[in-house]
């Protein structure tokens, strides 16, 4: 089975401050790759690098075959990309939104109007093509951007915490959606604080002060550590580095990731 | 991958053509407030001294005293509306602001005006140096071009025939304005300062609400190149500065009646390298603000000595050395400088080219500056 991240080594440093250190980690296409940790460990910087939009300090990563350092461009043209902030034009109704976002992968013409009409029926957008996205509530306005992410059929769909905010029944919906996915050969990195959402995945990391402190399958984690549940497997890790942090030692300096 | 992409380009254009067409607030700001200002520089900054509410104390009562009074009127500088009998009235009249100036003429003015030299009175309300100079200069000439008269009467009627011609004649042609309406200075200008504000406000808006939704961050995370983003954020505007710019030059034309001398394609032409310098500007507001409210604290920081120092109001010569190279630095100097040249003097490239020269460089530096942060902000 081929790769679809392989990542060696990674390192950011922001001016003195050390984002990212020495991230290792390999998926295989088609699988559920889960990043948990801590806000400011870390995420969002690996996987800014992992897309192609930061540039790595040190290390070497390909994602779908494409050095992310020399090759940005392959990747962002491969990859459907979702962040934690709602990413989509609240002035736009959703087919407006979906027209933007297909024109900015280059998709035109009937391949545009075939591709919309199938992440309209994939996510259940039917109804809601008229409607601008100001009028709609948290959990559908997520399933927009998720549709506006998967317009142009991407190998790799990156989510960085995407269900941050949002009702339980949504979360459930927009979950079937993904393993859905991943189900037809899409490789998945989602970035998450929910220990469900973590423990359905095929493959977890977590990442604790820009360091990628324990990675496998959710079933060996637990079993490596000798814990019942995820949720004491994360507050061992967190209890257990954070004595060991030099920043708990010197007060006063912290960092954004 | 590297290559400008059509639909990428046209995909951005249209959304910022909705957002426009749904955001009242600029479209108000696009097409009013040329309107607005246009309006309230045509008929509210006129310095023009005209018809100014003038009391008259009148002691003599004779024919020659009405003569007088009815010419200056006729000098159109002075309304004589009101006659009052006292100094205590026309203190009253000059302290309340009712008239402005004050013609007093005394008891035997008729009769000193025959033998021997009569005396009459203006007081002027000196607030505003630039009326009370109009005014003072308006009754002197009056003064003497009535003396002049009448001494050439009085020689006329000894015999002395000579006496009407004098030895030293200064004839004076006002050019280019020759009625002197600061409403023919102001207008012309107004295109520049109008195409300024509107344009370099609009468009550091529309980048900066990019960033504070957060959709930038997306847009960073497709294939997206900076230039094709640039272009498509920044034409809708270019578009909206041609409609601004033919607002105010029909207006301008039509209502106002302050017709351009020279060519209007060679304006057109002029004021396009200037909207690239303003449009260059709020793409570096922009790039610095993070916040629309931001942007629109920057343009106003802008917007402040571009009035005071491009020679918009004041002339630039009598300014301090500093003052005048600070108000080198500001495109605005430049472009005033061309559109009252085309405007007021009907004068070509043959003596515009270095005002014009100057435009260019700061559209090509600027627009380089603000493009280069742009993509660096992207990336």
């Amino acid at each position: 089975m081929s790769l679809a991240i392989d990542c060696q080594g990674l390192i950011k440093r922001f001016g003195t401050y050390t984002a990212v250190q020495d991230v290792t980690f390999q998926i295989p296409q088609g699988a559920i790759m889960g990043f948990v940790g801590p806000n400011g460990a870390g995420k969002t910087t690996t996987i800014r690098m992992l897309c192609g939009v930061l540039v790595p300090s040190d290390g070497k990563a390909t994602v779908l075959g494409f050095d992310v350092k020399s090759q940005p461009e392959d990747i962002k043209q491969r990859i459907g990309y979702m962040s934690q902030k709602f990413s989509l034009y609240d002035d736009l109704t959703v087919a407006e939104n979906l027209a933007f976002y297909a024109g900015v992968y280059n998709l035109r013409g009937k391949e545009a109007a075939a591709q919309k009409d199938r992440v309209i029926e994939r996510i259940g957008l039917g109804e809601r093509t008229s409607q601008l996205v100001s009028s709609l509530s948290g959990g559908w306005k997520q399933r927009v951007a998720l549709a506006c992410a998967l317009l142009h059929s991407p190998q790799l769909l990156v989510l960085d915490e995407p269900t941050a905010g949002v009702d339980p029944v949504s979360r459930r919906i927009f979950w079937d959606i993904i393993h859905q996915l991943a189900k037809e050969g899409m490789t998945i990195l989602v970035s998450t604080h929910y220990m469900d959402e973590a423990a359905s995945c095929d493959y977890l990391g977590f990442v604790f002060y820009g360091r990628l402190i324990a990675f496998g399958t959710p079933e060996e984690m637990k079993q490596r550590e000798g814990k019942e549940t995820l949720d004491d497997l994360f507050i061992y890790y967190v209890e257990r580095e954070a004595s060991e942090d030099p920043r708990n030692t010197k007060a006063g300096s912290g960092g954004a990731g | 991958m590297l290559r400008f992409s059509w639909t990428r380009f046209l995909a951005v254009l249209k959304k910022e053509f909705i957002h426009i067409r749904r955001d009242r607030a600029s479209l108000i700001m696009a097409v009013a407030m040329p309107l607005g200002m246009l309006l309230l520089f045509g008929y509210a900054v006129n310095t023009d001294v005209e018809h100014l509410p003038t009391v008259v104390w009148d002691q003599s009562q004779t024919q020659e005293s009405r003569d007088f009074v009815s010419s200056v009127r006729n000098t159109q500088y002075m309304d004589p509306d009101d006659y009052v009998s006292g100094y205590k009235q026309i203190e009253n009249y000059l302290d309340s602001g009712k008239a402005r100036a004050a013609v007093i003429i005394p008891p035997d003015f008729g009769k000193q005006l025959q033998e021997q030299q009569a005396t009459v009175q203006v007081l002027v309300d000196g607030s505003d140096p630039t009326v009370a100079r109009a005014v003072t200069s308006a009754v002197q000439m009056l003064g003497f071009d009535k003396s002049l008269q009448l001494q050439s009467q009085r020689l006329a009627a000894m015999g002395i025939s000579g006496g009407t011609t004098l030895p030293l004649d200064i004839e004076t042609r006002v050019w280019y304005n020759p009625d002197m309406k600061s409403r023919n200075f102001n207008i012309p200008a107004l295109i520049g300062l109008i195409l300024q504000n509107v344009i370099a406000m609009l468009t550091s808006f529309s980048i900066v609400r990019e960033k504070e939704r957060g959709t930038m961050e997306q847009l960073i995370v497709t294939p997206i190149r900076s230039l094709e983003l640039l272009l498509g954020k920044l034409l809708p505007f270019v578009l909206i500065g041609f409609v601004s710019l033919s607002l105010i030059l029909v207006t301008g034309i039509f209502w106002f009646g302050v017709m351009p001398m020279g060519s209007i394609p060679l304006l057109v032409l002029l004021s396009t390298i200037f909207l690239f310098t303003i449009l260059a500007i709020g793409l570096l507001i922009s790039s610095i603000a993070k916040t629309q409210l931001q942007a629109m604290q920057m343009t106003f920081i802008l917007i402040l000595p571009s009035i005071l120092l491009s020679g918009f109001v004041f002339p630039r010569e009598t300014m301090p050395k500093l003052l005048q190279l600070m108000g080198g630095l500001l495109p605005l100097t430049y472009f005033l400088e061309i559109v009252r040249g085309i405007f007021l003097k009907g004068v070509g490239l043959q003596f515009l080219w270095q005002d014009t020269l100057a435009l260019c460089l700061f559209a090509v530096i600027l627009l380089a500056v603000a493009s280069k942060k742009f993509k660096k902000n992207l990336d």
